[in-house]
């Protein structure tokens, strides 16, 4: 996956959201403190917000370039959207969820098979429950699952782990690797916590307060020691002093 | 015993015709006052709530200059489809639906703004354009506010008295509703009659306002 942000920005309330990078690769991370932009960029990526100005490309692909006034609708961009709580629909039991998706996308691919779905997240048992009665880490499987029945280009997860302990945490980060790998589905994964970002993604980009601070590798970007402090870099614009 | 039949049938129909009336442009305005950003919001939301504010025999007066003969909308409809509204069964149930608007609107934006933008933003990315989204997400996640407001109105509008006099005037077997019929008594000094009258109306009301603390209850515990 080929993810370029052209001198994009957007207004995000208390900061100015300013980005431009391109960025190459399977899995790629946005870290950064609360409030740091993670999200907004993400929500730019799915097409839910609209940059003021720039351009968003994912595999060449044009999303939006407010040049031209040119914004792909959501429904459009085939970007599978997992937010921090999985966003399931309440009124609706769990099979109903993930039919949602996959009803409203005709093109449906068939690399994405049911089956293997609902044995790679582990659904089948969930099907007639309803949203209620799922704990966290059985909410972000069937999010996982609904997103992916819409045979996505790539995956946006937004802190998808925040609210799970250290069990789910661990099942749901295999369950990502084996999204990466096996289905080959690219990851945009937002977390404040390095060691998921470690685990699973093979570049990072660092924001703090609407700026890119530090891209790469997260062995770049974290200092191998137990409390994962990473390294500020400063921007490449930035004169040395 | 005939008439007061006749009295309660008649507000019923009155008051479920003006709550019909106003439901569908309740609902849209209620959704895009609870999410949209458009000029002139601010005037329209003024203009909705001033039934709410004004007294109601000044709505009704208003009504009565629109809807007059030599009235905007009067002659409008008078002189395009022949259709005279005021002193008649309609002014009656345009009464209701004005008096009843405000209510209905503010539940159903209360219900709008309650339902989870994140639903909605997940809902398109996975695939549905936004009438969809509106019909398969926001709109069920709302029905219990909707519910709510819509019998919120119908007891309004059951109750409507200022703004009917207005406009409809006190026409026996025509306009005569609940609260016309128990204020006509009384000037008759008829009190008995207005009694029986008056117990029926506060049947219906309690019935109305049960069922909707009952819907807004359940939407409180579903959230």
């Amino acid at each position: 996956m080929n993810l370029v942000f052209d001198q994009v920005q957007f207004s995000a309330g208390r900061f100015l959201l300013e980005i431009s990078t391109s960025v190459e690769g399977k899995a790629i991370g946005l870290f950064g403190d609360s409030g740091a932009g993670k999200t907004s960029t993400v929500e730019l990526l799915a097409g839910l917000r609209r940059a003021q100005t720039g351009k968003i490309l994912v595999d060449d692909v044009v999303l939006s370039d407010a040049s031209r006034r040119y914004h792909l609708a959501p429904e459009k961009r085939s970007l599978g959207y997992v937010p921090q709580d999985g966003a399931l629909f309440p009124h609706l039991n769990v099979l109903e969820n993930l039919r949602y998706g996959r009803s409203a996308s005709p093109s449906a691919n068939p690399a994405f098979k049911w089956d293997a779905l609902a044995e790679t997240l582990r659904i089948t048992p969930l099907l007639e429950r309803r949203i209620t009665a799922l704990s966290g880490g059985e909410r972000q499987r069937v999010a996982l699952a609904r997103a992916l029945l819409t045979s996505p280009r790539l995956l946006l997860l937004d802190e998808p782990l925040s609210s799970l302990d250290a069990t789910h945490t661990t099942s749901i980060l295999q369950m990502l690797k084996t999204i990466r790998d096996e289905l080959h589905v690219p990851l945009i994964y937002v977390s404040h916590q390095p060691e998921e970002l470690v685990a699973l993604c093979d570049h990072v980009i660092v924001l703090d307060r609407g700026r890119i601070t530090a891209i790469g590798q997260p062995s770049q970007i974290f200092e191998p020691c137990s409390a994962f402090r990473y390294r500020r870099k400063s921007p490449p614009s930035a004169p040395s002093t | 015993m005939h008439e007061n039949l006749q009295i309660t049938a008649f507000s019923l129909l009155v008051a479920a015709a003006g709550t019909a009336l106003i439901l569908p442009g309740g609902i849209a305005l209620g959704w895009l006052l609870a999410r949209k950003t458009w000029p002139g919001k601010a005037l329209v939301e003024t203009l909705v709530a001033l039934p709410l504010v004004i007294p109601p025999v000044a709505t009704g007066l208003i009504l009565l200059k629109l809807f007059g003969r030599n009235g905007i909308f009067g002659a409008w409809l008078s002189q395009t489809f022949g259709v005279d509204i005021v002193f008649t069964w309609k002014a009656v149930v345009l009464a209701a639906a004005v008096m009843a608007l405000p209510l209905l609107v503010r539940t159903v934006r209360v219900a709008f703004e309650e339902v989870p933008t994140r639903l909605e933003h997940v809902a398109r990315t996975l695939g549905s354009g936004p009438w969809r989204v509106f019909f398969t997400v926001s709109l069920p996640l709302a029905a219990r506010g909707i519910c709510a407001g819509g019998v919120l109105a119908f007891a309004r509008a059951l109750g409507e008295f200022g703004a009917t006099v207005m406009i409809a005037g006190f026409i026996p077997g025509e306009t005569v509703t609940l609260s016309l019929g128990i204020y006509h008594h009384v000037q008759l000094g008829q009190d008995d009659r207005a009694l029986v009258l008056l117990v029926i109306s506060a049947a219906l009301a309690f019935a109305a306002v049960a069922v909707s603390e009952y819907l807004l209850r359940r939407r409180d515990r579903a959230s």
